[in-house]
This record gives structure tokens, C-alpha cells and sequence, in this order.
């Protein structure tokens, strides 16, 4: 990259100092204005399983602090496992604890898995089959750090995977109701994590709501426009639609937090449905994700509804804070808004 | 003590004719197919000889006994010689010698875990095996369960970065269960290994990994024996590594000569002929 490609950068120091936000740090929570949060749903809705559950351990590579796997490295120092920073034998080790009848749950950050440990997640655990749990902070864009850090093509890498299951929670509640599904599923998981202070979002529009491995759920009906979401951007999503309805805009939010297997059969009913623009939304480059993947599965089943897609474009991201970083790159609830009225 | 290997090992036919029967099983296999890792099979087939007849524990009509100590392939080209192996110890029936390579196979020509009895894992992408045999050990430990892991691996291997991960992570976690075989015959895909990526001073290496590591010949039986014996005797809480310098194509002087052993080229008319050599140098 060349100095004059990163004009806008330089072009962005002039700015006045009050305007600027500090990069967003990794270890942050995920902000979500008027919700209630969770602290550190995974830790504890793991150790709660593990109390009924002696099969359960837990690996992680340098990461338990980040993951929120630290809660049940205390709670259970005996069945924790720090791997040190070798993502390549913690997924390897993870295979052998599972071919040995345990059932591990492996946390690292979701590029370092996706990337680094592709090899030995796909031949040790998914060619095997074997019911290792992966669980990986920092999903799509969720940490200022750039590139390194920024997981915005996971799920498209292990879309491909055979074997594999995959979960994008949207907040604390799916975070607390997958775990005991998770386990209760023999075979190998990725999941993306938030962690920290963890926003309860769902419940709020929807009380009864549970998450269920597998498959998509209205959260909210309406006649004029069906978003089919997943992870943070059913958040996105729901708060965009409240603010929507002021504008007598009426958006329906189909959540879709496991996407493989993807519930295509809830999807394509949702949008046969005549008459709705489709917006898929998710964390995550659109190359390969859940957009595709609804596209593909409406078309086949010769459904073809006015269909757009809101994600992340085919680009490493920049650095910096994530709410510029949200609105650069069009996921923030105001972004969502303006996208959405632009289809209309 | 058991146990079925050592039942087995108590039988009147001698680690040598173990070795020898491995080698020919190998080269038949070989015919079927008119190719195979057979310059690996015919120089490991000592090792697995003293591994099968010596030093593991397990029951043959029970591949998945639950005190049977794990013998991991993570080099899965190596397959031929394993069912060589698997056959003489009477875990894979040997009329299914003819079937090696062909469809629907239990055999295939890189060793899968779903496909066959007695393989523990699919290897093949080297640089896997040993860190799933650290996850196995320590499985095993905390089952209380004493069997060994044991994972044969090759000199390419060692430029895996995985490999160096997973010693570490062995020597860490004080995995005396742990016993690494490492198959150095100095060849790999595109010529030496030690003028691909130099791995020596090798014992060296290991010991400053934290493993109690032991370089002998692997094909003087009575080396690797003994080798074996000490492995499994350190009393320090650490992992084991014993380096076995073999010589591809052992057994059958005119491949050994052949330059490039690594996927060594047998003509149609040549495998009869190794047979035939290999006849006159069976033991007694």
C-alpha cells in the first residue's frame, strides 16, 4: 500500500480533535444503547453445563481473558487447558481430548481460527467429525484494530466445511441458550462470540423468544419489508425497524443465528410471502456469507423477491472506532435505515 | 500387566520374521496397485515390527478396547505399511490384501480413521498427528487410563511448524504418556530432507524441547527394541521421542540403490523380482 492510497487517512488528521474517537480496543463490550446486559454469558452458561456435564473441558490459546473463558478457568482450573499461543495444537489437542470422549470448547479470536487453524479444524475435527466446539470473539467488525483482528470472512471459510455447524448469536440470550444445545449436538461447532458485558436484545421485542440450533425465527412481523439477519446485525436490524415504523415503514426481522445449516425452509416461506422487499444483513464481507447463501436457496426454490444485501464490502477494513467504522461501512442502525428507505 | 500385545509378542515367531512378513504383505499390495509408498513401508517395517510385537498393548478382535495404547499414523502415505501391520497382528483380515487402492476399499492408499479398524486418526496433512496425540494424552490422563500414545511421524514432518507447536505443548503439560516416533530416512517429495529444511541437530532439538529423546538405527531390531524399553521406562514426568534412521527400501538391495525413493517407481515386472529377493533374505 502506497502512501498516496491512504490519502484519506492523512486527510482525516486535520480534523479537529473533539471530532476524532479512540480506536476501539479488543477487549471492549459491544455497545448497545437501551438494553440490559449480560456479564460474560459464555463463561458462566458454560460452567453451569460443565457442573452437569463431566465431559466438558476447556483450551484456549492465550485468549481466556478475551473469551471470557477465564470464568470457567476459575471455576474449574482442573478441566481448563491453556495452550499458550498455538492455535495449530490447541484445535489439535481439541480433536484428541474429543477422540478420547470429552467434549472440548476451544476459544481463540475468529481470525485466528479461521486463518491460521484452517488445516487442523478441517482434518482433525470436521473430516472426523468429532464434536469439538470452537467459540471465537472479535466476529466480523467488531474490534478497531484493523485487518489482523478483523474476522470479516470466517463464516465464508467454513461455510465450505462439510461437518460443520455454524453460529452467529445476535446477543447474550442466544450466547446463553446455545451452549446447552451446542453440546447437545454431536459433531464440531463454530461459533462466533461476543463477550464481555453482552446486550440482551431479542427478548426485548420478543419475550418468548429461545434460541434453537438450526433454525430461523420471526422477531417481528411487518408487511412492507423482511429482513433476514444474523448475529449483530439483527440488533442493527430491530433497532432500525422501530425507528422505521415512525416513518410508517413496516420491517419485518427474520433471525438467523445458525447459518449452516441454514433454515431455508423457514427462509423461502418468509419470503414468498409477496409483496416484500428482502434485505439480507450481516457482520461479515458479502462474499460468501449469509446473503449469498439466502440468494441461493430462494433462487433455487424459484423465489425471486426484490432482493438486497447489507454487509461488508470485499476489502480489508480500516482501523479506528467502531462507530465511524460502522457508519463507513454502512452496519450502523443509521446506515441500516438509509439503506433500507434507499431500496424503497 | 497384559497384555494381548505381549500375548502376542510371546508367540514363537520371531520380531524378525514379524519384519519380514510386514515387508512382503507391503510389497504384494504394492503389485496390486503397480505403486505405493513402498520405499517407506519396506524401511519402517522394523519399527512397526518391534511396535506390534513388543511394545504395544492391545486386542486384536477389539481395535477400539478402551486400554489399548494408541498407535497414530500422521503420516498417512505411510498407510501401506500400517495395514501391513494391522494384518499381521490379525486386526485386518489379510484376504483383504487384494483390495489395497480399489474402490470401496477399506484400504485406501492415504490412511483415513473412517475408513479402516486399527487407524486411529487420518493423517496426510502432515504436521497433524502429533498434536492430536498431546489432546489424546492428556485425555488419557485425565481418564486415568495408562495406555500410551504413540505417534510415528516422518523427517518431512519436522518442518511443520504445527510439529513444534505440539512438542512444546507436550513437554508442557508433562505428557510422560506421550511417545513420539519419528521415521528419518532422509527423503522427502522433492529430494534430502536435511537439504530441504535442515532439522539437525535433531536429538538436541527435542531434548531442548523438554523431551527425553533417543536417535538410533531403525533397522537393527534389537536397537529399537531397546529403545522402546527405555521410552517407556523414563521415569521423568516428560514426553519420549525416539529418532529411527532408516534406509528406504530396506530388505530389497535394487530399489534401496534407486535415487529417488520417495515415491519410488517399481516397474510391472519388478515386483515379482522384489519378491523374489525379499524370499532370499527371509529368516528362519
Amino acid at each position: 500500500m502506497t502512501l498516496a492510497s491512504m490519502a484519506r487517512k492523512y486527510e482525516a488528521r486535520k480534523a479537529p480533535e473533539g471530532e476524532r474517537q479512540a480506536t476501539s480496543a479488543m477487549i471492549a463490550s459491544l455497545a448497545a444503547e437501551g438494553y440490559d446486559t449480560v456479564a460474560a454469558p459464555f463463561g458462566n452458561a458454560l460452567v453451569d453445563a460443565a457442573r452437569k456435564d463431566e465431559r466438558i473441558v476447556g483450551l484456549t490459546a492465550d485468549l481466556g481473558k478475551y473469551t471470557d473463558l477465564h470464568i470457567f478457568q476459575q471455576a474449574m482450573p482442573d478441566r481448563f487447558y491453556q495452550m499458550g499461543m498455538a492455535e495449530q495444537v490447541l484445535m489439535s489437542a481439541a480433536a484428541g481430548l474429543a477422540r478420547e470422549g470429552f467434549i472440548p470448547f476451544a476459544t481463540t479470536y475468529a481470525v485466528f481460527a479461521s486463518r491460521r487453524a484452517y488445516d487442523f479444524i478441517a482434518m482433525a475435527i470436521a473430516e472426523e467429525n468429532l464434536p469439538v466446539k470452537i467459540v471465537c470473539a472479535l466476529p466480523g467488525l467488531t474490534t478497531g484494530y484493523g485487518p489482523s483482528h478483523q474476522a470479516t470472512e470466517d463464516l465464508a471459510i467454513f461455510r465450505g466445511l462439510p461437518n460443520m455447524t455454524l453460529i452467529d448469536p445476535c446477543d447474550a440470550d442466544d450466547i446463553l441458550g446455545m451452549i446447552p444445545q451446542m453440546i447437545a449436538h454431536d459433531g464440531p461447532i463454530y461459533s462466533r462470540l461476543l463477550r464481555g458485558k453482552v446486550p440482551s436484545v431479542i427478548k426485548k421485542h420478543k419475550p418468548d423468544y429461545r434460541f434453537q440450533l438450526g433454525k430461523a425465527q420471526m422477531i417481528r412481523e411487518g408487511k412492507d419489508v423482511l429482513v433476514i439477519s444474523t448475529g449483530l446485525m439483527t440488533m442493527r436490524a430491530l433497532d432500525a425497524a422501530v425507528k422505521l415504523a415512525d416513518d410508517k415503514v413496516d420491517v419485518a426481522i427474520l433471525h438467523c443465528p445458525t447459518i449452516k445449516p441454514l433454515d431455508l425452509e423457514t427462509i423461502a416461506a418468509e419470503a414468498a410471502k409477496g409483496g416484500r422487499l428482502v434485505v439480507t444483513a450481516e457482520n461479515h464481507t458479502l462474499m460468501g456469507g449469509l446473503g449469498e447463501a439466502v440468494a441461493a436457496g430462494l433462487l433455487s426454490r424459484g423465489i425471486a423477491p426484490r432482493f438486497r444485501m447489507i454487509g461488508l464490502p470485499d476489502a480489508f477494513l480500516e482501523a479506528g472506532a467502531l462507530p465511524t467504522l460502522h457508519e463507513m461501512y454502512g452496519i450502523s442502525v443509521g446506515k441500516v435505515i438509509e439503506q433500507i428507505k434507499g431500496w424503497l | 500387566m497384559n497384555l494381548a500385545g505381549r500375548a502376542v509378542a510371546r508367540s514363537n515367531v520371531s520380531l524378525e520374521l514379524r519384519a519380514w512378513n510386514i515387508r512382503r504383505k507391503a510389497l504384494l499390495m504394492g503389485q496390486v496397485q503397480g505403486q505405493g509408498y513402498i520405499g517407506q513401508a519396506l524401511g519402517i517395517a522394523d519399527v512397526l515390527a518391534a511396535s506390534y510385537f513388543h511394545a504395544l498393548d492391545y486386542r486384536p478382535e477389539d481395535p477400539e478396547w478402551e486400554g489399548r495404547d494408541r498407535f497414530l499414523l500422521s503420516i498417512g502415505h505411510y498407510a501401506i505399511a500400517l495395514y501391513a501391520v494391522l494384518m499381521e497382528a490379525g486386526i485386518l483380515p489379510e484376504d483383504e490384501l487384494q483390495t489395497y487402492g480399489m474402490d470401496d476399499s477399506r484400504m485406501p492408499m492415504s490412511g483415513m480413521a473412517s475408513y479402516t479398524p486399527g487407524m486411529e486418526i487420518t493423517g496426510g496433512s502432515l504436521g497433524h498427528g502429533l498434536g492430536i496425540a498431546v489432546g489424546m494424552a492428556m485425555g488419557l490422563k485425565r481418564k486415568a487410563n495408562r495406555a500410551f500414545v504413540y505417534n510415528l511421524m516422518s523427517d518431512g514432518e519436522l518442518g511443520e511448524g504445527s510439529t513444534w507447536e505440539a512438542a512444546m505443548s507436550g513437554a508442557h503439560h508433562k505428557l510422560d504418556n506421550l511417545i513420539c516416533l519419528v521415521d528419518f530416512n532422509d527423503q522427502q517429495a522433492d529430494g534430502k530432507s536435511t537439504e530441504m529444511l535442515c532439522s539437525e541437530p535433531l536429538t538436541e532439538k527435542w531434548e531442548a524441547f523438554g523431551w527425553h529423546a533417543q536417535r538410533v538405527n531403525g533397522n537393527d531390531l534389537a536397537a529399537v527394541v531397546e529403545a522402546f524399553d527405555k521410552a517407556r521406562a523414563v521415569k521423568e514426568p516428560q514426553p519420549r521421542v525416539i529418532i529411527f534412521d532408516t534406509t528406504m527400501c530396506k530388505g530389497v538391495p535394487f530399489l534401496e540403490s534407486r535415487e529417488i525413493t520417495h515415491f519410488v517407481r517399481v516397474e510391472a515386472d519388478e515386483w515379482d523380482k522384489a519378491l523374489a529377493v525379499l524370499e532370499e533374505g527371509k529368516p528362519a
